[in-house]
C-alpha cells in the first residue's frame, strides 16, 4: 500500500467579492483550490511538488497534515484519514513552512524543543539523540539560547526543520524551504535533506519554486496548475515535455557578429562582447561550450536554468497573462 | 484489549476507538516497512479530557516559567491586576457609603454576588482568556502550526501565552467572597454550604463554555471578540449586582437567553434567603451543573465545526 494517497481530492473555497449589484451586496463564487488530484508516494521517496503561485500547493500539504478538510475525494496518510484523526497522524508526520515558524515565537529556541520533546511524547534518549544529531548538522549550537523572532530567517529556517525531526516523523512535508535563503544556507538545507532521506529513509515532498532545488533532491516531480495534476514522473521528462531551454551567457574577448553557426544551439540576444544563446535543457552544456570555445575567443560564461514558470507555460502553452484571464 | 478508550481528534474528540485495533494496524503497519530503522513514539491516549489537560500543562507551565524569568516584572503587573480590579469593587463600596441599599440588598448580600460572580469569571479567565485573540491566529493562518502539533488544539490555545498575572483577578473576587461571608447574617443549612463551592465550580465552568462558544465563531468571524467579551466581562458585570435593580427584560434574558444568571445570581439568591427574578422556580438554584454540561456540550459541537470549516491563508 502506498504511503501517501490521494484519489481525486479537491478542495473548493467559497469567497465572496464584492458585486457590481452594490455597496453591500456581495457575489459568492467557487474557487477549486485543488480540483480532482490523484497520486501516491511510497515510502522512502523524495518527491518535488511544483507549480506557480497559486496552484494548489499549499492547500493539498495542508489537507495533507489535516489542517484542512477536503471537500471531495479520497486521502489517506500512512493508512490515516488527516481531518478525521488529525492528532494522531502529527505523531508521525513533519511539516515545514517556510513563510511561517512552528517554534514559539518569543521563547529562545531550546524551549520550543523542550515542549516539543514533551508534547510528541518523544523517549528522552531519543530525543537527546535527534536533537544533538540536528544541532550538529544543521549548526544551531550558538543557536538554542535566542529568541526564535531574533533569529535571521536562515537560521530559523534551520531550527524549524529540526523541530519537524525531533519525533523521527515517517514524512517530511516542505512547502518553501529555501524561499529567502542564501546560497551557503540553501546548500546546507539541501544537504541535510539528501542525508535524512538517505540515512533514514524518511519520505519527502517539497513544494519549491527553485529548481535546483528539486534538480539536486528530487528523483520524481508532479506539476501542478490550476489545482489540476498536469506531470508525475522524472524531473529530465518534465524538460522534454515543456521543450525547456537553458540559457548560455558567453563573454568573448571583443563584440562579434552573433554566434549563429553552432549546432544545437539558437542565438538570442547580444550585448557588446556579452552574447545568449538557448540550448534545450535536455541536452549537456559541455559540448556546446566546447565548440563555442574553438571557435570563439572565449573569456566566460554561465549556464542559466529555466524556472518552473516558464517551463509550465511552455508545456500547456499559455502565459500567466493569457491564464489570468481566462481566470475572470 | 478488548476495552474501549477515547482517541481523541479535538479537544472534544468524539471518535471512538477500539484501542486494540489501532495498536495492531500501527505496528502491522510499520514494521513491515521499516525493518526498525525508524521508532515509533508509543502513543498513549487517555482520553480527549486527559491529553487536553497535559497539554494545557505543559504549555501553560512553560509560559509560567518564561515569566517567572523576570520576577520582579511579574509581581508587578500581578499587584497592578489585583489593584485595578480591587478598585472595581471599591466603586460598591463608595455606593454603599452614601445608601444603605441597592435594589434592596444589604452590601454583605452585594458582595455575596459579587464575590461568586468575581471569583468564577477570575478562573475562567485566567484558564480560557487567551481564546480571546484567536481571531489573529485564524486571520493570519498561524492557526496552522497548531494544528500541526498532536494535541488538542483548545488547549493550545486556550494555554498559549498563559498569563498567572490575570490571578490577581481571582484573588480579589475570593477577597470579596470570603468577607461578604463574614458579615453575612444567613441561616447555615448543610444545603447552603454545599451549594456554594459547587455555584464558583458550576459558574466557571459556564463562563468557560461561553469563552470556547465565542472563540468558535472566530472560525467564521474573525473580528468577532468583542462580541464575546460583552457576554464574559459584560455578564461578570452584570451579575455582581441584584437582579432587582435591572430591567425584567434583560434579567429574563441572562436566565433564558444566555444562561449566565446560572453562575451565581440563582444560587446565591438561594443562599440568601431570597425570591428568584424573572419567575423561575427555586430548584433552579440546584441546576447550575447541569446548565454548565449543557453549555459545554455545545462549545464542544462548535468548536469542533469551527474546526472543520477553518479555512487557512493562501500560502
Amino acid at each position: 500500500m502506498p504511503f501517501i494517497e490521494l484519489e481525486s481530492l479537491e478542495k473548493v473555497f467559497t469567497v465572496r467579492v464584492r458585486g457590481n449589484a452594490g455597496l453591500f451586496r456581495r457575489e459568492k463564487r467557487e474557487v477549486r483550490a485543488v480540483d480532482g488530484i490523484s497520486f501516491a508516494v511510497e515510502r522512502g521517496e523524495m518527491v518535488g511538488y511544483i507549480g506557480p503561485n497559486g496552484a494548489g500547493k499549499s492547500t493539498t500539504i495542508k489537507m495533507l497534515t489535516g489542517i484542512l478538510t477536503p471537500s471531495g475525494g479520497r486521502l489517506r496518510v500512512a493508512g490515516i484519514d488527516p481531518a478525521r484523526e488529525r492528532t494522531r497522524l502529527a505523531q508521525r508526520i513533519g511539516v515545514v513552512f517556510g513563510q511561517r515558524t512552528t517554534l514559539w515565537w518569543d521563547l529562545p529556541l531550546k524551549d520550543s524543543y523542550r515542549l516539543m520533546h514533551r508534547m510528541y511524547r518523544i523517549p528522552d534518549a531519543r530525543f537527546r539523540e535527534n536533537l544533538d544529531r540536528c544541532v550538529e548538522l544543521l549548526e544551531l549550537g550558538e543557536l538554542l539560547d535566542v529568541p526564535v523572532r531574533q533569529l535571521s530567517l536562515g537560521q530559523r529556517m534551520r531550527g524549524d526543520i529540526a523541530a519537524a525531526l525531533l519525533h523521527d516523523p515517517e514524512v517530511l512535508y516542505l512547502d518553501e524551504p529555501t524561499i529567502g535563503l542564501d546560497v551557503v544556507s540553501k546548500a546546507r538545507v539541501r544537504e541535510f535533506l539528501r542525508d535524512l532521506n538517505t540515512s533514514r529513509g524518511t519520505t519527502v515532498l517539497l513544494t519549491t519554486h527553485d529548481l535546483t532545488d528539486i534538480e539536486q533532491l528530487c528523483s520524481r516531480v508532479m506539476v501542478i496548475d490550476r489545482g489540476r495534476l498536469m506531470y508525475d514522473g522524472e524531473l529530465s521528462g518534465l524538460h522534454a515535455v515543456g521543450e525547456s531551454e537553458r540559457l548560455l551567457m558567453v563573454d568573448l574577448e571583443r563584440e562579434l557578429p552573433p554566434i549563429t553557426d553552432v549546432p544545437g544551439a539558437r542565438f538570442v540576444r547580444s550585448e557588446g562582447p556579452r552574447q545568449w544563446l538557448a540550448f534545450p535543457a535536455t541536452t549537456s552544456a559541455a559540448p556546446l561550450v566546447a565548440a563555442v570555445a574553438a571557435k570563439y575567443p572565449l573569456l566566460d560564461l554561465s549556464v542559466r536554468e529555466p524556472d518552473i514558470e516558464a517551463v509550465i507555460a511552455k508545456m500547456y502553452g499559455g502565459t500567466r497573462e493569457e491564464r489570468r484571464e481566462s481566470l475572470r | 484489549m478488548a476495552e474501549t478508550t477515547r482517541v481523541g481528534a479535538d479537544s472534544a474528540g468524539i471518535h471512538e476507538v477500539d484501542s486494540g485495533a489501532i495498536h495492531e494496524m500501527d505496528s502491522g503497519g510499520i514494521q513491515e516497512v521499516d525493518s526498525g530503522a525508524v521508532h515509533r513514539n508509543e502513543r498513549r491516549s487517555y482520553g480527549p479530557l486527559a491529553d487536553s489537560w497535559r497539554t494545557y500543562r505543559l504549555v501553560a507551565g512553560m509560559w509560567i516559567r518564561s515569566t517567572m524569568a523576570y520576577r520582579a516584572s511579574f509581581a508587578l503587573t500581578l499587584v497592578t491586576s489585583f489593584c485595578v480590579t480591587f478598585f472595581d469593587f471599591v466603586v460598591i463600596l463608595l455606593m454603599f457609603g452614601q445608601v444603605k441599599g441597592l435594589g434592596g440588598f444589604g452590601f454583605a448580600e452585594v458582595a455575596l454576588l459579587y464575590g461568586t460572580a468575581g471569583t468564577s469569571f477570575g478562573i475562567a479567565d485566567l484558564t480560557m482568556g487567551s481564546l480571546q485573540r484567536m481571531g489573529k491566529r485564524v486571520r493570519d493562518g498561524s492557526l496552522d502550526t497548531f494544528l500541526m502539533r498532536p494535541a488538542p488544539l483548545l488547549a493550545q490555545v486556550a494555554a498559549d501565552k498563559f498569563a498567572l498575572r490575570r490571578f490577581g483577578r481571582v484573588a480579589q473576587g475570593l477577597l470579596v467572597l470570603v468577607w461578604a461571608l463574614l458579615l453575612l447574617d444567613v441561616e447555615w443549612t448543610p444545603l447552603k454550604v454545599l451549594l456554594l463551592p459547587v455555584t464558583v465550580v458550576s459558574g466557571t465552568v459556564i463562563f468557560a463554555a461561553v469563552m470556547v462558544l465565542g472563540a468558535s465563531t472566530l472560525f467564521w468571524m474573525q473580528d468577532a471578540a468583542e462580541v464575546t467579551n460583552s457576554f464574559t466581562y459584560g455578564g461578570n458585570t452584570l451579575l455582581q449586582y441584584p437582579p432587582t435593580i435591572f430591567a425584567q427584560e434583560l434579567v429574563r434574558g441572562v436566565v433564558y437567553v444566555v444562561p449566565l444568571a446560572f453562575v451565581s445570581w440563582l444560587p446565591a439568591l438561594y443562599v440568601l434567603g431570597r425570591p428568584a427574578p424573572a419567575g423561575v422556580p427555586e430548584w433552579a438554584a440546584f441546576v447550575s451543573p447541569l446548565v454548565a454540561a449543557v453549555c459545554c456540550g455545545a462549545a464542544g459541537l462548535a468548536w469542533r465545526a469551527g474546526i472543520r470549516s477553518y479555512r487557512s491563508t493562501g500560502s
